[in-house]
C-alpha cells in the first residue's frame, strides 16, 4: 500500500517535458517535490502564478505571494503572475496540460464529486469546476477508500458533482486505474497490494486483464 | 490628467447604503481591500451582497462585516475556514451562491466589458447548471452565464497613481483588475499613492479610465493565512 508520498511519486511519473501543469490541494501539491531528473515542468495555481517554486525560507515569507492553497510560496526564474480572469483563460483554453486533483468519489463513467456533502460540509468548489470541465488530462489523487473504509470508486455518484465524465485516470493508495466505457480498468497494483484487496475496495466495475504489474517509481 | 484622488476611506466609500451590492477584491486574505473593509464596518451598512471570491476568516476580511452580520448574500467560490460564515449559512441567516471561480471571474469581466453572457463548460451537468440556459458548441456542452450587475468595486493595488491607473503585486493580483470598471463605481486603495507621471505607462495593470475613486490606505495587516515555510539544510 502506498502512502501520500508514495501516491505523489507515482503521480510524478506522469509528468511530462514541458508540460503545464496544475496541482489541487492536498496530495497533489506534494508532486511538485519529485518532478522526474531531465524534464521542465512549471506549476500554475489559479490564484495567478506560473513557475511556481518552493515553500520559502523562515523569514522570506511575503503575503502577496502565496498559492491556491492559501500557503506562502516562492516563485522560480521565469516565473508570471496574472489575474484570475487569465489564470482561468489558461485553463478553460486548454493550455495547461495536465491537472492532478483530490476526489470524495470517481464513477466508472468518468464523473467526479469534491466539493460539497449536502447538510455536512459546504465549502465550495473553487476552481475544481472549471478545471474538470475544460481540461483532457485529468488525474485524481486520492484513497481509495473513504473514513470509514467505503470505496470512492463508485458505479455512480451520490454526492453532488463537480463534474461529468471528465475523469481518465486515478491514483490512489492500492492502484492506478483508467477509467474505460466499460468501468475502472487496474493498470498497476501497489506493492503489498492483492488484485483482491483492490476489487474488494472498489464498488465500480473493475476490469482486471492478464497480469498486473507493480507500481514502480 | 482626470484626478480620481479622495484624501481618506470615508470620502472614498461616499454613497454607500444598505441593500447594495458589491465586488471586493482578493483571493483568501492577499490583495483585500483592507481599508475599505474596515469602513464599511464603521459605517455599519446592512443587507449587503457580496461578490467575492472568499469570504475572510473569522476575524479578519469580510468575516469581520459577516461578525456584524451586515451580509445578506454571498456569492463565492470557496468559503472554508471560516466558522461564523458556516453558522449563518446553515442556520440560514446568509444567503450563499457558489459558483466556478473561473466563472466569478469571467462574470466580472464581463461586466467591465460589456458582455451580457456568456457559455463556459464550467459546472455543466452539476448543480450549479441547474435552471440555466445550456448549449453544445463543437460536440461540448456550455452553461450560459450572465454579467454581475453591481454598486461597488473595492480593490487593492500596490501601487496607483492620482490618474488611477494601478499597478498589482505578486498573487494579491488575483480579481482586482477582473473587478475594476465592473461596478458603477469602483473605489482603489493602495499601498502607495504617487502623482501621475510617476509610474511607467507600459507598466500599468489597469488604467484610470476602470476606477473612479483611489486613496492612500493605511496600516495594511496583510495577514498570512497559511504560512508554509521550509528549513534551510
Amino acid at each position: 500500500m502506498l502512502d501520500k508520498i508514495g501516491i505523489a511519486k507515482r503521480l510524478a511519473k506522469e509528468l511530462k517535458d514541458g508540460y503545464y501543469v496544475n496541482l489541487g490541494i492536498g496530495i497533489p501539491t506534494l508532486v511538485a517535490n519529485y518532478v522526474p531528473e531531465g524534464i521542465a515542468v512549471e506549476f500554475q495555481s489559479e490564484n495567478g502564478v506560473l513557475g511556481m517554486g518552493p515553500f520559502p525560507f523562515e523569514g522570506e515569507e511575503d503575503a502577496d505571494v502565496i498559492n491556491a492553497g492559501k500557503q506562502t510560496i516562492t516563485t522560480l526564474a521565469g516565473a508570471s503572475f496574472f489575474d484570475s480572469a487569465l489564470s482561468f483563460s489558461m485553463i478553460r483554453g486548454k493550455h495547461v496540460h495536465l491537472t492532478i486533483l483530490g476526489a470524495m468519489e470517481v464513477a466508472e463513467n468518468g464523473d467526479i464529486a469534491n466539493w460539497k456533502i449536502p447538510g455536512k460540509m459546504v465549502k465550495g468548489m473553487g476552481g475544481a469546476m472549471d478545471l474538470v470541465a475544460s481540461a483532457e488530462n485529468i488525474i485524481v489523487a486520492m484513497m481509495h477508500t473513504n473514513k470509514n473504509g467505503e470505496s470512492k470508486l463508485l458505479k455512480r455518484c451520490t454526492l453532488p458533482l463537480t463534474g461529468v465524465g471528465c475523469i481518465k485516470k486515478i491514483v490512489t493508495n492500492l492502484a492506478v486505474l483508467e477509467v474505460t466505457s466499460n468501468g475502472f480498468k487496474l493498470l498497476e497494483k501497489a506493492p503489498g497490494v492483492s488484485v483482491d484487496d483492490i476489487k474488494k475496495a472498489t464498488e465500480g466495475t473493475l476490469l482486471v486483464e492478464g497480469d498486473i504489474p507493480e507500481i514502480v517509481f | 490628467m482626470i484626478n480620481k484622488e479622495v484624501s481618506n476611506v470615508q470620502k472614498a466609500l461616499f454613497g454607500i447604503t444598505d441593500h447594495m451590492t458589491l465586488m471586493l477584491g482578493g483571493f483568501g486574505l492577499s490583495g483585500i481591500p483592507e481599508n475599505a473593509i474596515s469602513e464599511l464596518v464603521r459605517l455599519g451598512v446592512k443587507n449587503l451582497t457580496c461578490i467575492s471570491n472568499n469570504a475572510g476568516v473569522d476575524d479578519f476580511g469580510l468575516g469581520l462585516l459577516l461578525q456584524k452580520k451586515q451580509i445578506k448574500k454571498m456569492i463565492s467560490s470557496y468559503v472554508g475556514e471560516n466558522d461564523e460564515f458556516e453558522r449563518q449559512m446553515l442556520s440560514g441567516e446568509l444567503e450563499v451562491e457558489l459558483i466556478p471561480q473561473g466563472t466569478l471571474a469571467e462574470r466580472c469581466k464581463a461586466a467591465q466589458g460589456g458582455f451580457p453572457a456568456f457559455y463556459t463548460p464550467a459546472g455543466y451537468g452539476t448543480e450549479v447548471a441547474e435552471g440555466k440556459e445550456t448549449r453544445e458548441f463543437e460536440g461540448k456542452m456550455y452553461v450560459l452565464e450572465h454579467a454581475f450587475k453591481s454598486d461597488f468595486s473595492f480593490v487593492k493595488a500596490w501601487k496607483g497613481d492620482v490618474a488611477g491607473n494601478l499597478i498589482f503585486k505578486g498573487t494579491s493580483r488575483n480579481f482586482n483588475p477582473c473587478m475594476c470598471g465592473a461596478s458603477k463605481i469602483t473605489v482603489a486603495e493602495v499601498e502607495e499613492l504617487v502623482p501621475a507621471g510617476t509610474l511607467d505607462p507600459n507598466q500599468i495593470h489597469i488604467p484610470g479610465i476602470f476606477v473612479q475613486r483611489i486613496f492612500q490606505g493605511t496600516h495594511y495587516e496583510k495577514r498570512i493565512e497559511q504560512r508554509t515555510v521550509r528549513q534551510k539544510v
